[in-house]
């Protein structure tokens, strides 16, 4: 066998960037990846409603995303839903006090959280809550009560 | 074991078909040991197809090959495998194997069978190699070789095992006089060197007459005639006289088979 | 009247036969691999044949594919204010579906046809006879590493295939169209799942390279041995593996996806 340790390489070199694309599959392409956060801090805020947020959403000011959302839990006393969220290292001048609202890209398009400058003059730091917090709108609830408030109006007229 | 005066390859009332061609029709035929017995008769008659039925890689439909007093058609294929070792097969084409060098074609079945070290490998490949003649084609590519130099290499690599039995397919065939020579010089001294049994099938009369110990002459699926080569030459059946001699019309007739020519032209 | 039906019958018994002969021909292989394991050197120079040297019409396929994706999906989606979205359709549709299915096409017409024509060569030259005869079994020594080779190589392929569309697809979608980085990234991480898409496109890519490469070797085995006989083995291991592979991607779609 001629060039067997050319081969033997070239194999090898095939083998590992099949691996390696498996891995970027698995951890780039899908959620495995999701764990990795690079610095940064983290916030919570609570929500009544979250409607279709993920795990992953991002985290916007001004239209511009300083992070994302890292974590979603239940809060089974208060009945809430508390959001981590994870943000970038270099927006580190986030009043206490801003307004977080979940919004929806487009009409039907993903949910995502857009935060709304306070005035407070102290930052958002590793392990603060945004108190202030506005839930997602659900399109069905708007819906019902649009319904709901037609028929009072027409049991009034009557 | 048989005993020495028990021919090495028993043959009896072999039929053997393919697509409704019946190649063989009851063929019974000995080859001797320690010999050179040759198997003739024209074109198309199942020559290679015998060796392939000796070799256990077709099945006969009915009939059977002993060698050394196994059924090789009822042995088991490990069996079957460990009696190959001892069987060596010359290929008309030579079958190298195109992807590896003549060095490692002759050294395959030795890398394949036994556990002996690369360094006497080595010695064991170039000493073949030497008995044909191409010791110094050793790094040459299988496509590099001509046909007849492929046919040594291939002879090389069939008694790499120094096996007590080798089948020859038309060893001469398309080469020229003076390899077609060489070849006829090396079957013969390797057979006489190594107490070697030796069948070689082919339709070259005169290379084959001047080898051969022994001659079946078989034709239309069955055994015409046999015989040693001076009797054949001189034999009493009109045939085998035509086809020893090459003459271009007699018992076997120069026109396939055809309705009349007459027939043929109006129709 | 009756000779259809005769035809019929004799077309059946044939493809009974067919499919009889190429079981008993994937037997042997399967047996062969334990002696595999003694000679490693032979799988890796498979390896090199059926995987390394189908690398590149694989990777710029890949490439290619995840950039058109791109472009097409953002014209799409752009209509629906949804570009965000397109990560996610770009990465589905390589990860779910075109990465198994195009990369054992390419697969079959690179790799499978010159397995058949190596084999069915083989067979025409009496190598496989000659290996015989020296004892050697030919289904073990030489379609054995083959076809493990092909299904080790495959499914490594498939995700070449797709990891190279999705950064092709990011290099168009973000660096030409202007969707942004972030939404691309999270929104194929928040959709795509390792085990529903990733791993299901894995177990396609394997029972594609399985069924390729065993019709690739079966072709070529059972080839006729002449000129014509081995082109006309080639041409079918094409044609027989790609109406496989996407019959077969049909039938797995639905059993993986379908509910």
């Amino acid at each position: 066998m001629r060039n067997s340790r050319h081969i033997e390489i070239l194999v090898g070199a095939f083998m590992a960037a099949g691996l390696v694309a498996l891995f970027f599959l698995a951890m780039q392409v899908s959620n495995l990846g999701s764990t990795s956060t690079g610095d940064g801090y983290r916030v919570t805020a609570r929500f009544d409603n979250i409607g279709s947020l993920k795990v992953r959403s991002p985290v916007t000011m001004a239209g511009v995303r300083v992070g994302r959302v890292s974590a979603i839990d239940y809060d089974s006393t208060t009945y809430e839903a508390v959001v981590s969220l994870h943000i970038e290292g270099r927006f580190d001048q986030i009043p206490e006090d801003s307004f977080a609202k979940i919004f929806t890209a487009g009409l039907l398009g993903e949910q995502y959280i857009g935060l709304d400058p306070g005035g407070s003059e102290s930052y958002l730091t590793e392990g603060g809550e945004l108190a202030l917090t506005q839930s997602a709108l659900v399109l069905e609830e708007i819906i019902g009560q649009f319904l709901f408030s037609k028929a009072q109006e027409g049991v009034k007229d009557e | 074991m048989a005993s020495v005066g028990e021919p090495l390859v028993k043959i009896r009332d072999l039929h053997y078909s393919r697509d409704k061609n019946h190649i063989f029709k009851g063929v019974d035929v000995d080859i001797a040991r320690g010999g050179v017995t040759a198997v003739m008769g024209p074109s198309g008659t199942g020559k290679t197809t015998l060796l392939k039925l000796i070799g256990g890689q077709l099945y006969p439909d009915s009939g059977t090959i002993h060698i050394d007093g196994q059924d090789v058609h009822k042995m088991k294929t490990s069996d079957l495998y460990r009696l190959r070792m001892r069987m060596g097969m010359l290929f008309q084409s030579g079958a190298l194997l195109t992807d590896i060098s003549v060095f490692e074609n002759v050294a395959y079945p030795l890398r394949e069978h036994t556990p002996l070290p690369e360094s006497m490998i080595r010695k064991l490949v170039l000493l073949k190699l030497e008995a044909v003649g191409l010791r110094g084609a050793r790094d040459l590519m299988p496509s590099e070789l001509s046909g007849g130099m492929a046919r040594r290499v291939a002879l090389a690599r069939a008694i790499a095992l120094d096996p007590g039995m080798i089948m020859y397919d038309e060893p001469f065939t398309g080469q020229d006089p003076i390899s077609m020579g060489v070849l006829v010089k090396l079957i013969r001294s390797l057979n006489d060197a190594s107490r070697l049994t030796s069948i070689v099938v082919s339709h070259d009369v005169q290379e084959t007459a001047g080898i051969a110990d022994y001659i079946y002459l078989i034709s239309d699926g069955k055994v015409v005639d046999q015989g040693v080569p001076e009797k054949m030459m001189d034999s009493r059946s009109e045939w085998s006289r035509q086809f020893m001699k090459g003459l271009p019309d007699g018992p076997a007739a120069f026109h396939y088979r055809a309705p009349e020519l007459e027939q043929d032209l109006m129709g | 009247m009756l000779d259809p039906l005769a035809r019929l019958g004799r077309a059946g018994i044939d493809t009974l036969e067919q499919i009889g002969r190429g079981h008993l021909l994937l037997l042997g292989i399967l047996s062969g691999f334990a002696d595999l394991a003694r000679r490693p050197r032979l799988l890796i120079a498979q390896l090199y044949a059926v995987g390394v040297l189908s690398l590149l019409i694989v990777a710029v396929s890949g490439t290619f594919v995840g950039m058109v994706l791109s472009l097409q999906g953002y014209y799409i989606l752009s209509q629906f204010g949804a570009e965000q979205t397109l990560g996610v359709m770009v990465a589905a549709s390589l990860v779910r579906e075109l990465g198994p299915v195009v990369a054992a096409l390419l697969f079959a017409g690179r790799a499978g046809s010159a397995l058949t024509a190596e084999i069915g060569l083989m067979a025409a030259t009496e190598q496989l006879s000659g290996l015989e005869m020296m004892a050697v079994n030919p289904v073990k020594r030489i379609l054995a590493p083959r076809f493990l080779a092909g299904f080790i190589s495959m499914p490594l392929l498939a995700a070449i295939f797709s990891a190279l569309g999705v950064v092709g697809g990011y290099f168009v979608g973000v660096g030409l169209l202007g969707v942004d980085d972030g939404a691309f990234w999270s929104q194929m991480q928040a959709k795509i799942d390792l085990q529903g898409d990733v791993r299901n496109g894995v177990i396609k890519s394997l029972v594609f390279g399985f069924v390729c490469t065993w019709i690739a070797l079966f072709q070529g085995y059972y080839a006729v041995p002449t000129a014509e006989g081995v082109s006309r083995a080639t041409t079918r291991t094409v044609v027989h593996s790609s109406l496989a592979v996407l019959g077969l991607d049909f039938i797995l779609t639905a059993l993986m996806f379908g509910d």
